[in-house]
């Protein structure tokens, strides 16, 4: 059992949620994901991991309360707990290789830049952060990407905080203001890192995107996770889930990801009346 | 002695009626059945059948004991070999084992030990249980910890032998459940998961220590298995990516491997309501393969619904799966395309799969496994319109431990380099065993290779204490 020992909600449906979990705190490190399980009727689903603590034995989840079992890990209160967590998974950020970074967040997806860009100035680089967000209500982590990087750039589509753009355009603006990048790592929805990828790849900068696709097991035996990557079949929980973008099918991955779409959207319409929330069975 | 040329008939759910559900398909002898079969038995001097067994059952002799209605002692004796009688009843290919060498087979049917075999642990499990199984506290392995990593077929086998000598044995599970594939693999309806929980809690109660939600090589190393005090490890984590035929439009929606489409509705039964693992339910599916885990699929699929196909390369005879397991798909209603070959997967403008392109195939010279190559016909290509394709063609090795073991040595095909009569690896403590080894084969070769290598663990163990 890994018991909630700090909760916070950042946005209406946003989590900043940590576990106990001391394996995978001993061994974690940035861009590294989880699995977790709320019960046992629950699915397995991953999760990249925002921090961990191994003194405190604690593994920290930045998550968007979005699906069914989201929805059910959000509505724990510390002292509770869920039945599994297992992990870390996939490989760990790179972090050498190269001197300056720009790390290109989009919604939820900041939650799971902030340990990268943390990884990379805690390896010594130079971190620039785009974090890009819907409107005001959903920003996260503001204050904490503002402490931790070197400089800092937020925007929203509406233009409710920060500049008025999407990530995409102000990554491009400040390549033509001039700023050298040698890699850009994104995270974000799949059609943000896509386009990313377009303006990275014209300017010839190396692009790293994390990858989230629907999983089971979590360690290669599943094949529900592949991706089409330059041409062949790789799986995100063994060979990821960081990927060279310009090599990524973003259009098999999109498609692929909405796969069950349709049951989501049931479970998050349902409001049941014995808990507020999702539906709850027995 | 009854001198019945066939077996005694093993009664199973009507075909049309086990197609829509998930409930065990063969419903098992009564005791007049087991006896009946057993007396079919003639005591053989020369007991080829035993040789013929991974994990050499003492099989005439635990017959005799069923024909003279002692199932308990029938049981001692079973159990004296084979730590998973109830499972080995019920998915080991005994036609190519201890029934293929019957010298009843040689003028009509072999004596059905699979089905003995299968009413001996039924019946003690219904009649004696396990409460009673109390924690083993002494033996010459007292005080020694042993770890397994992967509690499939393989690790169970191994843990259970070596708790019999009284080690300190610890096994080590990557998911939430114990079983391996004997839970995600294996389906409902041939191997009910209450019988693989019950064969886990007699190995709990005797002191074994599972721990889930371990993966060796990333929540935690060999290495620091040995820092911890276990003397001995034994590797036995399967088989594992999923193979695909590298054809067009294979990751489409839609398209999914056997592994994953097994593992949704086994181990977390999605097919259930109560469980939040969604499925899809397709009203026409095509497997592709036809071993064992293609019919597991296939059935599944019938079960959720569907119109199910399979489509396979090859003839009839060169079918790996079971001929039991092929009789049960036809049974229910799986229609089979043999000497065909998909070569590529179509889909619509937003990516899902509308139908699969196959080329009829012919059958040529035999090739390096013997069976005879088969060879595509020119211009022969038709379309089987389709909601979803199931890719069941095998696994390559996962090198998940290899890659984070120092010094591990691999096989040319990626798998874990073991000593073939004793598991042990080109780390010395280090043994492996099972589909992790050679690549996807039997539970019970699975169940061979656990055994042996506990017997070699606790040889080396013994002579370095």
């Amino acid at each position: 059992m890994h018991k909630v020992v700090y909760k916070k909600q950042l946005s209406h449906d946003m989590f900043w949620m940590e576990f106990e979990a001391p394996y995978v705190a001993e061994k974690a490190k940035p861009g590294q994901f989880i699995i977790f399980r709320v019960d046992e009727y629950g699915e397995r689903i991953p999760l990249t991991m925002a921090a961990s603590d191994k003194d405190k034995g604690t593994v920290t989840l930045i998550f968007q309360a979005i699906g069914r079992s989201t929805m059910l890990l959000s509505q724990l209160e510390v002292g509770e707990s869920i039945v599994d967590i297992v992990g870390p998974l996939g490989n760990p950020t790179e972090v050498e290789g190269f001197k300056k970074v720009c790390v290109v967040g989009g919604g939820t997806g900041n939650a799971l830049a902030y340990p990268v860009a943390m990884g990379f100035k805690a390896a010594g680089l130079e971190v620039d952060m785009i974090s890009g967000f819907k409107t005001k209500d959903l920003i996260v982590l503001e204050e904490e990407f503002k402490a931790g990087v070197d400089n800092f750039y937020l925007v929203t589509d509406d233009g409710s905080a920060g500049e008025k753009a999407f990530t995409t355009q102000k990554l491009e603006a400040l390549i033509d203001e001039g700023k050298q990048y040698d890699r850009v790592v994104t995270v974000g929805p799949p059609i943000m890192m896509k386009f990313v990828n377009e303006i990275t790849k014209k300017h010839g900068i190396k692009t790293i995107a994390s990858l989230a696709t629907i999983m089971i097991d979590g360690t290669g035996m599943c094949g529900g996770c592949r991706i089409t990557y330059d041409g062949e079949t790789k799986y995100v929980c063994v060979d990821g889930p960081e990927f060279d973008a310009s090599l990524v099918d973003w259009d098999v991955l999109i498609a692929r990801n909405a796969y069950y779409m349709e049951e989501e959207e049931r479970d998050r319409n349902h409001v049941c009346r014995l808990t507020g929330g999702v539906r709850y069975y027995e | 002695m009854n001198k019945q040329k066939h077996k005694t008939p093993m009664p199973a759910q009507d075909p049309n009626i086990r197609n829509n559900n998930f409930d065990e398909v063969a419903l098992g002898y009564t005791k007049e059945d087991a006896i009946n079969e057993a007396k079919r038995c003639i005591g053989c001097p020369k007991m080829p059948c035993v040789s013929g067994c991974p994990v050499n059952v003492r099989i005439p002799e635990f017959i005799a004991k069923v024909a003279e209605d002692k199932m308990d002692e029938a049981y001692e004796i079973l159990t004296s070999t084979n730590s998973l009688p109830a499972i080995c009843g019920r998915v080991c290919p005994q036609e190519n084992q201890c029934e293929g060498k019957c010298v009843r087979g040689k003028a009509g049917d072999p004596v059905g030990v699979g089905r003995i075999e299968r009413f001996v642990a039924d019946y003690h499990m219904e009649n004696v249980g396990n409460d009673g199984v109390e924690p083993v506290t002494e033996g010459p392995g007292k005080g020694i910890k042993v770890a397994i990593i992967g509690s499939g077929p393989a690790g169970l086998t191994c843990a259970g032998d070596l708790i019999n000598l009284g080690y300190d044995v610890t096994v080590f599970e990557s998911l939430h459940k114990e079983g391996g594939v004997l839970v995600y693999g294996i389906p409902e309806f041939r191997l009910p998961k209450d019988i693989v929980a019950y064969e886990v809690g007699t190995l709990e109660k005797k002191g074994v220590k599972f721990v889930r939600n371990v993966v060796v090589g990333k929540t935690m190393y060999i290495k620091e298995l040995f820092d911890k005090g276990f003397k001995t490890v034994f590797i036995g984590t399967g088989a594992g990516l999923p193979m695909f035929m590298n054809i067009e439009g294979e990751n489409l929606v839609g398209v999914y491997s056997a592994n994953e489409y097994l593992t949704r509705i086994n181990l977390m039964k999605a097919y259930l309501n109560d469980y939040d693992t969604p499925i899809k339910k397709h009203d026409k599916v095509v497997i592709v393969g036809a071993g064992n885990v293609a019919m597991d699929a296939a059935r599944c699929a019938k079960r959720m619904g569907a119109e199910t196909h399979v489509v396979y390369r090859r003839g009839r005879e060169e079918m790996p799966a079971r001929a039991e397991e092929i009789e049960h798909a036809e049974e229910e209603g799986i229609i089979f395309h043999l000497l065909n070959n998909p070569v590529r997967i179509l889909g619509d403008e937003k990516n899902n799969v509308t139908k699969v392109e196959c080329v009829q195939m012919e059958l040529g010279e035999p090739d390096a496994s013997g069976r005879r190559r088969p060879v595509a016909i020119p211009g022969s290509e038709f379309c089987i319109e389709t909601d979803a394709v199931i890719m069941a063609l095998g696994t390559r090795l996962n090198n998940l431990i290899c890659e984070t073991t120092e010094g591990l040595e691999m096989t040319e095909r990626g798998g874990i380099k073991a000593d073939e009569e004793t598991g042990a690896t080109s780390i010395p403590g280090v043994y492996a065993g099972g589909d992790a080894c050679t690549g996807a084969a039997t539970v019970i070769k699975a169940m061979g290779a656990g055994k042996n290598a506990a017997a070699a663990m606790h040889e080396y163990m013994q002579a370095n204490k």
